[in-house]
């Protein structure tokens, strides 16, 4: 077994210094009712070149996007990864390290989390943002949860354009520790008021921009409304490339930013793992959850970075914590940080207006095909459309033909007929135009 | 300091008239380390015995400061908020957390004094 | 020591931060004109610079090279962080995990054109029920706390559903901090209990807290201390008969994969760190991933989605309404950390049941190799055997001026990565050290002759060598307390 150093004389050896017979003596501990004393019912060890023959077995039975016209998004977005992301992220130095419990050893770590903080923060235009969290449905809810405990009120209204996962994920993880969640009902064509349902108990109102259904809003009066009635806004972004285009919610007074980093730096990899970010204003980062790295100097007064404020977190609170959790989406966020550094400010603000452009040119294509309707006057990289027949039917057919043509919306609510013929389509960097007329010319086919 | 008492989970509270001036005692400042954060009670807020009224934080621990008896905050010491280290160099005199108005002096009865609490001290060693 | 000019001291490179290599109009990626449209952006147009520098790709390869070099990681050194589990990750893993089949593929694309994804889900699943003889499993959570969080939501709505209102849960006080930190997210009140002198759970105790108000158990095997506790029937029994559920916290299950399966031993549902016990890089932390194992009770309330199988092949449960099933919820945006799966099956496979078998065998082996190595040079908290990680106290610092934490530095300097300290909180000092199978025995010498030299040395009444450590780290200790104090926590120009 190539992953097991010790030979079997190592062990004689070790079993004698240690003054016991063999292995069985060493876990006599466990009731011998419980001990097995043969291997379990799963096949044996097999070597590289099997385990790759198996897992590339299974991987040929999925249609990648790369192999198809791609138009899915919905919170997961495919974006052209350069090469250098991928090669730094697996220098073992960063791949196969731990938390950065010893600093002077880990500031390689500490300082690409400082520099990831601060990207996050000049995206979403906050003070502060963490070293991340699981993903952007997890973030939305410890939003939620957070906005509670500063504003000690227990109403969360969720609107009717945030991510149907974000929206669940919330729920749950609220469900028993005391807030109260209304989830407005789906709102395909942006125009529910969340304004009038702020009531004296609102904690928090959580929004998402571009909504997603794919529209985009001023919230600037929803965060004053908020603010008036003493309640935070949350503002959820699932596709983070969105903010080198469009007003950051930061800018129009969101208290708290959470975001999907996915779609920079990470390949989609069916969903998981994701990059939450979490971003806020200085003045509610001690109920902020989750890592954070802060600057300090060495001994010799050399400037270094350290993980700080840790008394927010679960192993010094224990169960006073501002959250469970332990961990961050480590790599991830190391994936994003140099995804972003090698975009830089041009390069960064060119790949939104080309997302932007294509799902402009997208949305033209397929707004004349018969029968086609695009519902948004406004989007950023993905919107919605209404079509003459059941979408999830479509989207089968348009597969059946190797185009994976996006999502409809009664995949995520199936209990809403009057979805039953949305389709939700996003358009990137990567879709090319002969992809957009293939898809334009199946539709035709299929309608 | 005649008037001072001292509680099992080390604050101090000394009494002149109805007012009770609180703080956390040497021995706990020493227990926690560097301390880096402090948050206090809101002005007229009011709290009953043995219940949280403030935080004290060093880089790896929080504590909650218990207040000693009931009453209703009048002061906080700000200076120990802009500058949680005095709360090391001068744990007992100035580096005071709060000040409350006493609801019901018979709850001093029960704290400890001096000797009894530097004893309490002693048998945690 | 003297200084250079560029500050640099030899290999050891100072880096500025990226924003302070700033080339304003630098790019690193080459992306074509976007083609003439006329926008749909309703005049939410972003006003004023973000604020990102701009750098050629060199410079960016090189900035993130050398952050590198200022990290250690497995690759580099014995790494012995207990209860982390710091064992060798396998570079097939990574390979596989980018196969285009496997990274570049949607959530939501149509289940027919992702069928060997919802393949390897369930081949996954079916790897760890068998491990742990556990009838079912919950894919979704995200992390070690995260799938805490998702056996306690299971026992809260199996609770409801029988129209319960229990909602004390029991920790002892060995235990990680996330136990009660997730319990108390589930809305349930913490009691903790008393560990015995031997370092176990204490029974007697234990029995005395439990009632009908008894939610749950949550109980880390093998335990914090590195034990495992021998009473687990009797304490599996006590719980059952007072009605409430036993968590087991499978942080340590690499210590017992392939040998014990933990529904042998009473479990209700536990997770699974994949990033411990099953290879998965930590990555600096994270991403991990923290699969649930359930009983047949607790199946029903599993969180979804679900991956099922008939006779048209994999589908995803997506929401509420099957046949039976009344799940807690939802924990996580789609189908779990898919990603992560990948790499922990290409090692399950690896390894295979003979495999993982012997792994846990010589990472117990090793950890009580080192507990008998060092027994007379540094104080043992506990009798052994030990599992896979040994429990030293500081007794053996007892009047040298040196505490747990010096010494930790000073192993630095030594070339390794310090021990887990001052965890668990029930011994004073604590060093806990996890070697786990994958360092060699000539590894484990050179790390056992480095502390008996090390101990030696703080018994001399070396301190200052202590407390000057580390001195050749490309940083010397750090000022924790001015980092709190003043939080600096961006980059500003």
């Amino acid at each position: 077994m190539r992953y097991l150093p010790l030979t079997d004389s190592d062990r004689q050896a070790m079993l004698a210094a240690i003054g016991v017979a063999g292995i069985d003596d060493l876990f006599k501990d466990v009731p011998a009712s419980a001990r097995r004393q043969a291997p379990v019912d799963l096949p044996l060890h097999a070597g590289e070149m099997e385990v790759e023959r198996r897992l590339t077995a299974l991987a040929q039975k999925n249609l990648s996007a790369g192999c198809a016209p791609f138009f899915i998004g919905a919170g997961a977005y495919r974006h052209h990864l350069p090469a250098a992301v991928d090669a730094l992220i697996q220098r073992g130095e960063f791949l196969t390290s731990y938390t950065p419990y010893q600093p002077e050893i880990s500031q390689g770590t500490l300082q690409y989390l400082f520099e990831f903080q601060s990207q996050v923060a000049l995206l979403t235009g906050m003070d502060v943002a963490n070293a991340s969290m699981y993903d952007a449905a997890t973030a939305t809810a410890e939003a939620a949860a957070m906005a509670c405990r500063i504003t000690k009120r227990t109403h969360v209204l969720l609107s009717g354009d945030l991510h149907p996962h974000y929206r669940s994920v919330t729920a749950t993880a609220l469900q028993y520790s005391g807030p109260e969640v209304e989830a407005l009902a789906p709102d395909p064509l942006g125009t529910e008021d969340l304004i009038g349902r702020i009531g004296p108990d609102t904690a928090c109102v959580v929004a998402q921009n571009p909504g997603f259904f794919g529209h985009l809003r001023d919230v600037t009066a929803l965060a004053a409304a908020c603010h008036a009635a003493g309640a935070l806004l949350v503002v959820a972004v699932t596709e983070p490339v969105s903010l080198g285009l469009i007003k950051a919610p930061g800018q129009m007074d969101a208290d708290i930013v959470v975001a999907e980093g996915q779609s920079i730096g990470n390949p989609m990899s069916f969903g998981g793992p994701g990059l939450g970010l979490f971003a806020t204003r200085d003045k509610f980062v001690r109920q902020m959850p989750g890592r954070l790295v802060g600057q300090t100097v060495d001994e010799d007064g050399r400037r270094g970075w350290v993980l700080t404020l840790s008394t927010r977190e679960q192993h010094i609170r224990r169960e006073k914590a501002t959250s469970n959790i332990c961990t961050n989406s480590g790599l991830c966020a190391l994936a994003f940080t140099i995804h972003l550094s090698l975009l830089g400010e041009e390069g960064f603000r060119r790949l939104a207006r080309l997302n932007h452009a294509h799902a402009v040119l997208l949305a033209e294509k397929l707004g004349a095909v018969k029968g086609v309707r695009v519902l948004n006057r406004t989007f950023f990289n993905e919107f919605a459309i209404t079509l003459p027949k059941p979408a999830a039917d479509v989207a089968e057919a348009l597969a059946g033909r190797g185009i994976l043509g996006g999502v409809p919306a009664s995949r995520f609510y199936p209990s809403y007929p009057e979805l039953g013929e949305v389709l939700l389509l996003a358009a990137t960097e990567t879709t090319a135009e002969a992809d957009m007329d293939a898809l334009a010319s199946a539709l035709r086919e299929v309608l | 300091m005649s008037n001072t008492y001292f509680t099992t989970e080390h604050e101090w509270i000394d009494v002149d008239g109805d007012i009770g001036t609180v703080g956390i005692t040497d021995h706990a400042q020493h227990a926690l380390g560097d301390v880096v954060f402090v948050e206090l009670p809101a002005l007229g807020k009011r709290v009953a015995k043995a219940t949280e009224a403030a935080v004290v934080e060093s880089v790896k621990a929080a504590s909650e400061v218990f207040s000693p008896v009931s009453g209703d905050i009048v002061a906080v010491n700000d200076a120990i908020v802009e500058q949680p280290g005095l709360v090391n160099e001068a744990a007992e005199t100035t580096a005071w957390f709060f000040k409350l108005r006493l609801a019901d002096p018979a709850e001093l009865t029960g704290l400890m004094d001096r000797a009894a609490y530097d004893e309490f001290v002693k048998g945690l060693e | 020591m003297a200084e250079t000019a560029s500050g640099n001291r030899g290999l050891m490179l100072e880096e500025p931060l990226i924003f302070e290599l700033d080339s304003p109009g630098q790019c690193g990626v080459d992306l074509p004109e976007p083609p003439p449209v006329i926008d749909r952006l309703g005049g939410l147009e972003r006003p004023g610079p973000i604020g990102l520098p701009g750098l050629s790709e060199p410079t960016v390869v090189r900035h993130y090279t050398r952050l590198s070099q200022k990290n250690v990681g497995i690759d580099s050194l014995m790494y012995p962080l207990g209860s982390c589990t710091m064992k060798h990750n396998p570079r097939i893993n990574e390979k596989l995990a980018r196969l285009p089949g496997l990274a570049d593929i949607h959530p939501f694309q149509p289940t027919s054109t992702v069928q060997g994804a919802l393949e390897l889900i369930d081949l996954t699943a079916h790897w760890l029920k068998t491990l742990t003889g556990m009838p079912a499993i919950a894919m979704s959570p995200a992390a070690g706390a995260h799938g805490e969080f998702c056996g306690l939501m299971t026992i809260r709505a199996a609770l409801e559903d029988r129209g319960d209102k229990r909602l004390r849960v029991l920790v002892p006080e060995s235990a990680h901090g996330t136990n009660p930190a997730s319990a108390a997210a589930c809305g349930f009140t913490v009691d903790p209990i008393p560990a015995t002198a031997r370092g176990r759970v204490d029974l007697a105790a234990l029995k005395a807290k439990l009632g009908g108000d008894v939610a749950a158990l949550m109980l880390t095997n093998p335990n914090t201390c590195g034990l495992f506790e021998d009473e687990i029937l009797e304490i599996a029994e006590a719980i059952h008969q007072a009605g409430g559920y036993f968590y087991c916290d499978g942080a340590n299950y690499n210590a017992i994969v392939g040998r014990v399966r933990v529904a042998d031993l009473g479990v209700d549902v536990m997770h699974i760190n994949l990033h411990k016990t099953f290879s998965t890089p930590h990555g600096g932390g994270g991403p991990g991933a923290g699969p649930t194992v359930l009983s047949a009770a607790l199946a029903p309330f599993a969180p979804l989605p679900a991956v099922v199988h008939d006779d048209k092949g994999f589908r995803l449960v997506e929401h509420a309404g099957h046949s039976g099933a009344k799940p807690c919820g939802r924990l996580k945006g789609y189908h779990g950390q898919f990603g992560v799966f990948v790499r922990a099956l290409a090692y399950m496979m690896s390894m295979g049941a003979d495999g993982l078998r012997q792994a846990s065998s010589d990472a117990v082996l090793s950890a009580n190799y080192l507990l008998a190595e060092l027994s007379s040079d540094l104080t043992p908290s506990f009798a052994g055997p030990c599992m896979h990680e040994a429990l030293f106290d500081d007794r053996f610092l007892k009047g040298s001026g040196v505490t747990t934490l010096d010494f930790a530095k000073a192993m630095i300097d030594e070339g390794f990565h310090p021990m887990t300290m001052y965890f668990p909180l029930v011994v004073h000092g604590a060093l806990l050290m996890e070697p786990t199978e994958t360092e060699s025995r000539d590894s484990l010498d050179r790390f056992i002759a480095s502390l008996r030299s090390l101990a030696g040395r703080a018994r001399s009444g070396d301190a200052a060598l202590f407390k000057a450590a580390p001195v050749f780290t490309p940083r010397r200790r750090l000022d924790e307390t001015a980092a709190a104090r003043t939080p600096v926590l961006r980059w500003r120009r």
